[in-house]
């Protein structure tokens, strides 16, 4: 039986250990902390909670300050606002002067659901990647995470989490190994390459399973470091295989897609598809459903690496 | 309250100064003179009278911090921060220059006192805040001092930040805001006018002091003042005239943003050299 938990739970629980071992951990949140989950880390460390209300610009400016004085924040709030209304807060006070804040950020992309396109940011991927300096990091389960959030604070400089409101599938144990700039292959084939991060890579995986099954053999790679990218490891298996093709609950335009097309652009003879949001709002329906609607499903995925196939 | 000696030294160094950023923007060909000028007894008072911090030893941790929120005024910080020794003089000659630390607007550089990048208006009172409640939490006794502006009062963020100082009583927070009344497009009053800036303030749970800027004796006794207050941040509104010093640049919001001419540079110096503190 495969555990379902949400990348946000999985977030404030490893805040909460991160704060026990190290006290320069602080928590800023905007009045989301039972959504984002900072919540656990504030009934521990009440003291090092600060609920700054619903003031996101407010959010990233005094967690610039924290920092400043040489502590490490963690500021919370759904990513629409977090990056999108504070945006320029994030680049000019935290991102240049290069700043050691961590913005982790839930409820991003489509899977909010029912709120519709004002809360579904799949815009932030592309706000957050165009800032020098910044890291740029997707979880794609909860163990996942937990590494994330101590690698984070390991790293000096300002790092963006993009974590989700649904439940998601477990898909590493322990014995996983997540690290900044790293992208981890987690099926090998020699067909196609799909390359996912967050939520996309457990249906991705399934879409390689039922590719199996008819005869088409998919490398899956789980790329959770969107910034800084693993050259190293994307490059040679795209030169190898050729056919690329991208997975985010992203917009197509800015985000996972872009990234991995501005690193192989140059090469000649690979084929990069994007597979994501394309041009378009979100709108309001259960999380589920817009999944389907917006053709994120394990089934789309499939048809859409035939398609692909049948291009190129 | 400083002797007369004291008050006396402060305004020369503030007259020293203000041929210092003239000379600067002069030679830069760009940036902003107005403000500078207005606030300098302000930025003198707090680095060669209030604050606690050391040339020689830059990251002491134990300093007092300063935000200067409204960046476009950053000759009148880097005048302070040489003539207290961060840097040379000498360096003025490139302000504005491909790879000078002296950028535009501020870019953090703390072995220099650069400690914040500014110059998107509103960020700095926010900032500020988290540096002071850091100092709480660590139980350090310094105090974090930032600069704004009237025209950046009309950013929704410094609201938020106000908002915040005030209800988490951040008595070690003093800011200082200097109403010159003029922003880039006239007066303040005619564009938005912001006042009443101390009714506002006060709303938020703010000590206000309103002062004449340019008054050494009262910039200095205000900010005296601020350190006794308890249990509120305080705000010290000055009344300040855009470029001070020189008269052809005095209230004019046309001078808020370009530099001095070789004429005007020649007649403010000559101007600013006549000046002995009375
Ligand atoms: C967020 C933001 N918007 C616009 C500007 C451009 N700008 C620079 S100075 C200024 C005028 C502000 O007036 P004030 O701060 O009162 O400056 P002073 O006249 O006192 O120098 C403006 C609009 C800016 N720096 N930041």
């Amino acid at each position: 039986m495969t555990d379902y938990i949400a990348t946000r739970d999985a977030y404030g629980k490893a805040l909460a250990k991160l704060g026990e071992g190290d006290s320069r951990v602080v928590v800023l949140d905007a009045d989301l902390s039972g959504s984002t989950k900072t919540g656990i880390f504030a009934k521990k460390f009440p003291e090092r909670f600060f609920n700054m209300g619903v003031a996101e610009q407010d959010l990233i400016g005094t967690a610039a300050g924290f920092a400043l004085a040489g502590k490490i924040p963690f500021a919370s709030s759904f990513a629409m606002f977090a990056v999108g209304r504070a945006w320029e807060i994030v680049r000019n006070s935290v991102a240049y002067p290069h700043l050691n804040v961590k913005i982790c950020a839930s409820h991003a992309g489509l899977t909010v659901g029912e709120d519709g396109a004002s809360h579904q940011i799949i815009e932030d991927l592309a706000l957050t990647r165009v800032m020098p300096g910044m890291t740029v990091l997707v979880p794609a389960d909860a163990t996942e995470t937990e590494q994330m959030v101590k690698a984070a604070a390991a790293h000096e400089g300002p790092v963006y989490i993009r974590l989700g409101r649904s439940k998601v599938p477990q898909l590493f144990d322990s014995s996983y190994q997540f690290k900044i700039g790293k992208a981890n292959v987690i099926r090998e084939g020699k067909d196609i390459l799909l390359i996912a991060c967050g939520i996309m890579v457990a249906p991705t995986l399934e879409a390689a399973r039922t590719l199996e099954t008819q005869g088409i053999a998919a490398t899956v790679v789980n790329c959770a470091s969107i910034k800084p990218l693993d050259a190293d490891t994307i490059i040679p298996l795209a030169k190898k295989i050729g056919t690329v093709l991208t997975l985010e609950e992203h917009s197509i335009i800015g985000g996972l897609g872009s990234a991995i097309c501005e690193l192989l652009g140059e090469f000649p003879g690979i084929a990069v598809h994007r597979h994501g949001v394309n041009d378009e709002w979100g709108q309001s329906a259960p999380a589920e459903v817009l999944l389907k609607h917006y053709k994120l499903m394990p089934e789309d995925i499939v048809e859409r690496v035939k398609k692909v196939r049948g291009q190129t | 309250m400083p002797s007369s000696e004291k008050i006396k030294e402060l305004q020369e160094i503030s007259r020293q100064l203000r041929m210092d950023v003239l000379q600067m923007l002069h030679k830069a060909k760009s940036g902003h003179t107005g403000g500078p000028l207005g606030m300098m007894e302000m930025m003198v008072a707090l680095y060669f009278y209030k604050m606690h911090h050391d040339p020689k030893n830059p990251l002491w941790e134990d300093r007092d911090r300063f935000i200067l929120a409204n960046g476009h005024t950053a000759p009148a910080l880097y005048a302070c921060l040489a003539h207290a020794g961060y840097f040379p003089k000498s360096e003025f000659q490139n302000l504005r220059q491909l790879g000078s630390p002296l950028q535009g607007h501020p870019k953090r550089k703390p072995e220099w006192g650069i400690e914040m990048s500014t110059g998107s208006l509103g960020q700095g009172l926010s900032i500020a805040n988290g540096l002071a409640l850091a100092a709480r939490l660590d139980k350090r006794s310094t105090r974090i001092y930032s600069m704004h502006s009237d025209g950046e009062a009309q950013e929704g963020m410094l609201w938020e930040g106000a908002m915040s100082a005030g209800f988490r009583k951040l008595d070690n927070r003093c800011c200082l805001l200097d109403f010159n009344n003029v922003q880039i497009d006239g007066f303040n009053k005619d564009i938005k006018d912001v006042s009443p800036l101390d009714e506002k303030f006060r709303a938020f749970g703010w000590q206000v002091f309103t002062i004449d800027g340019n008054n050494m004796e009262e910039v200095v006794s205000a900010l005296d003042e601020a350190e006794k207050v308890k249990g509120k941040p305080t705000m010290i509104i000055a009344k300040t005239l855009i470029g001070k010093g020189v008269s052809i640049f005095e209230n004019k919001p046309a001078y808020h943003g370009v530099t001095p001419s070789d004429a005007e540079l020649e007649l403010a110096l000559e101007e600013l050299n006549r000046i002995t503190p009375s």
